[in-house]
């Protein structure tokens, strides 16, 4: 167990382990709060149960929204978005594998990132790992129209899942953003439900910027998700227990890796255990 | 929360005024607003206890006592301290006597490693007349060979690719020996993005360090990154030696306090500050504001 007795350096130790793992000081302030008054009700015993009373109070900040992807739309759109770098693209690699080779859905993907070098040579690599249809546009289209042209050909071929990348962008850069609203209405108008998800990938190493991010990219495109992405390094992820608690943004899907196989569900009780370790 | 620490500070200390002494109760109360905007700007929290002791120790000196406006003279100290911190002066990129200047990049993954090559090729075309060509090392991440291949072509740079199928190491040691022969003045070293724990990546990179003999090894670290920061610095710096960091996504709206974390626990200057995705959104490193912005001033 992590604490052994509660004393003025138990609160402290335990306030440094969750600021170090980017869950905030506003977040973190919040908690050892209310932890300390359940120890002054005596609720409390020792070390252990604090321990474990804490992992329980994380995973239920983290337990916000509907935590899976409903796949029962037929076709199921979605939408990714985020920060450039975040891992956008190979998330939806990821995601488009799951759903075939797992799942055995037949799945679309759509580049609509039609900015950034390459970006459509290297998601039309993972739809070839993942084996999947891939739709893209001519050179430097617009991404609304490229999203029309991957809903249209999903719609058409019977598709289950159609999944349509998108060009990073900071949340500050208002034409952009703006851009990828744009994106979304000419989705929604194919489709009225459409896109069903609009997915936000968060970076687990960033830090207390990862909640302006998913508060303006939410006021833009409704997002209903976060891809918690890079978990495979030291970083622990917790502002995305900040953005669960002010946006109620539920963390849908963890990033582990590089690879295929490296996406998971999100578990609220990993997630919780392992911001403490 | 932020833009307002200093008002902050003068509330907290209004009254000292009139009292006309600073208290210890006084400058703890002035030590908690700092520490919460400082991890607010993602500033690790090693490095804001140091810090916030620091600064204590001045304020509690005779500086600030019988001033006019204690909070005006606190926010000072810490502005000072903080510039301090960050180094003053900009740093520069070495070049060797006999070229090539190698310049090899590392970082994490999705850092701006690629973009940030391909800036500072054309930075060093235009501002040096150097010719440059960048080396295409990352063989994992798909199109990353195609991406360099665009970018550095807008650059006005020679890519020197080998595909994916070579090993790292041999087109790093490959892209050196052509770059002497054919008489460049710059190579830069395009990596792919690794994590820090990775021991078998991070072996590969001390590999290419070895074969390039690299003038500058340069962390590219994003802006937004949060307390991880001096992990990464510390592993990276531990394995490869970087000798400087180029700041990426500063076009956004993070403090940036990574910038201080990895500044504070390595001791290496940040040279360059990528400020947007186009070529010519790449600058030179201003410590002075850097420290203005984490502060929110
Ligand atoms: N270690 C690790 N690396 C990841 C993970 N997800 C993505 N990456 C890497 O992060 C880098 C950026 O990923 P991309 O998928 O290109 O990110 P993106 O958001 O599409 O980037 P832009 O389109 O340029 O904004 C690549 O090197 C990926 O291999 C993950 O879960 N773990
Ligand atoms: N807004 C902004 N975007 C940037 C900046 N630098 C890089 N980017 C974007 O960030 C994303 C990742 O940049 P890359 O240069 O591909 O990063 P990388 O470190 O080479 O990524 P990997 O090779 O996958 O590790 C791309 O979308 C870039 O356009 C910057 O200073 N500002
Ligand atoms: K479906
Ligand atoms: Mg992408
Ligand atoms: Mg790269």
């Amino acid at each position: 167990t992590l604490f052994e007795d509660l004393d003025e350096e138990t609160w402290e130790k335990l306030e440094e382990a969750l600021i170090a793992a980017d869950v905030g000081a506003r977040t973190t302030a919040e908690i050892v709060e209310q932890l300390e008054q359940e120890a002054d009700r005596g609720d409390l015993a020792g070390g252990e149960q604090l321990t474990a009373r804490l992992t329980e109070l994380l995973a239920d900040v983290a337990r916000v929204g509907e935590p899976r992807i409903d796949l029962t739309p037929s076709p199921t759109v979605l939408l990714v978005v985020g920060v450039n770098g975040t891992g956008k693209t190979t998330s939806v690699g990821k995601l488009a594998w799951h759903l075939r080779k797992e799942l055995g859905q037949k799945v679309v993907l759509g580049a609509a990132d039609t900015f950034r070098a390459a970006a459509v040579e290297q998601l039309e690599e993972w739809s070839r790992r993942a084996d999947v249809r891939f739709v893209k546009g001519p050179p430097d289209s617009d991404p609304a129209s490229v999203a029309y042209e991957t809903v249209s050909t999903g719609v058409r071929e019977g598709a289950d899942v159609i999944i349509v990348d998108t060009a990073g962008r900071l949340h500050t850069q208002d034409n952009l953003m703006a851009e990828l609203a744009k994106v979304r209405r000419v989705i929604t108008k194919q489709l009225p439900d459409a896109p069903h998800e609009t997915l936000i990938t968060v970076d687990a190493t960033t830090g207390q910027n990862g909640l302006r991010q998913a508060k303006l990219f939410a006021e833009a495109v409704d997002v209903s998700g976060i891809v918690l992405t890079k978990l495979d390094g030291t970083a622990k992820g917790g502002i995305a227990l900040a953005i669960a608690r002010e946006l109620e943004i539920p963390v849908k899907m963890i990033g582990i890796g590089e690879q295929l196989e490296d996406l998971r569900p999100f578990d609220p009780d990993d997630f919780a255990r392992a911001l403490l370790s | 929360m932020f833009d307002s620490l200093a008002e902050k500070l003068q509330a907290t200390l209004s009254d000292v005024r009139s009292r006309g002494t600073l208290t210890e109760d006084d400058v703890n109360a002035a030590m908690r607003e700092i520490r919460l905007a400082l991890l607010e700007a993602d500033v690790n929290f090693k490095v804001v206890k140091r810090f916030t002791n620091a600064v204590k120790e001045r304020a509690l000196g005779s500086d600030v006592i019988g001033q006019l406006n204690p909070g005006q003279q606190v926010v000072k100290i810490v502005n000072d301290e903080l510039a301090e911190l960050m180094g003053g002066e900009s740093a520069e990129l070495r070049f060797s006597s006999s070229p090539p200047t190698v310049i090899l990049m590392a970082g994490l993954q999705g850092s701006g490693k690629t973009t940030a090559t391909a800036k500072l090729a054309r930075l060093l075309r235009e501002q040096n007349r150097s010719s440059v060509a960048v080396a295409a090392c990352d063989v994992y991440r798909p199109a990353a060979v195609e991406q360099l291949i665009t970018v550095g072509a807008r650059a006005g740079a020679d890519v020197y690719e080998r595909g994916t199928d070579a090993d790292p190491v041999e087109i790093a040691k490959w892209a050196r020996e052509r770059a002497e022969r054919e008489g460049k003045d710059v190579l830069i070293v395009d990596t792919a993005g690794r994590l820090h724990v990775d021991e078998n990546l991070m072996k590969e990179l001390a590999e290419i360090k070895r074969v390039t003999n690299p003038t500058n090894v340069l962390l590219v670290v994003d802006a937004m990154t949060g307390q991880d920061a001096v992990n990464v610095a510390e592993q990276f710096a531990e394995v490869v030696q970087f000798d400087g960091v180029v700041m990426s996504k500063l076009d956004g709206d993070a403090r940036g306090g990574a910038a201080l974390s990895v500044k504070s626990v390595t001791g290496k200057p940040i040279l360059f500050a990528s400020t947007g995705e186009k070529l010519d959104q790449f600058e030179r490193f201003h410590p002075d504001r850097m420290a203005q912005r984490i502060l929110g001033m």
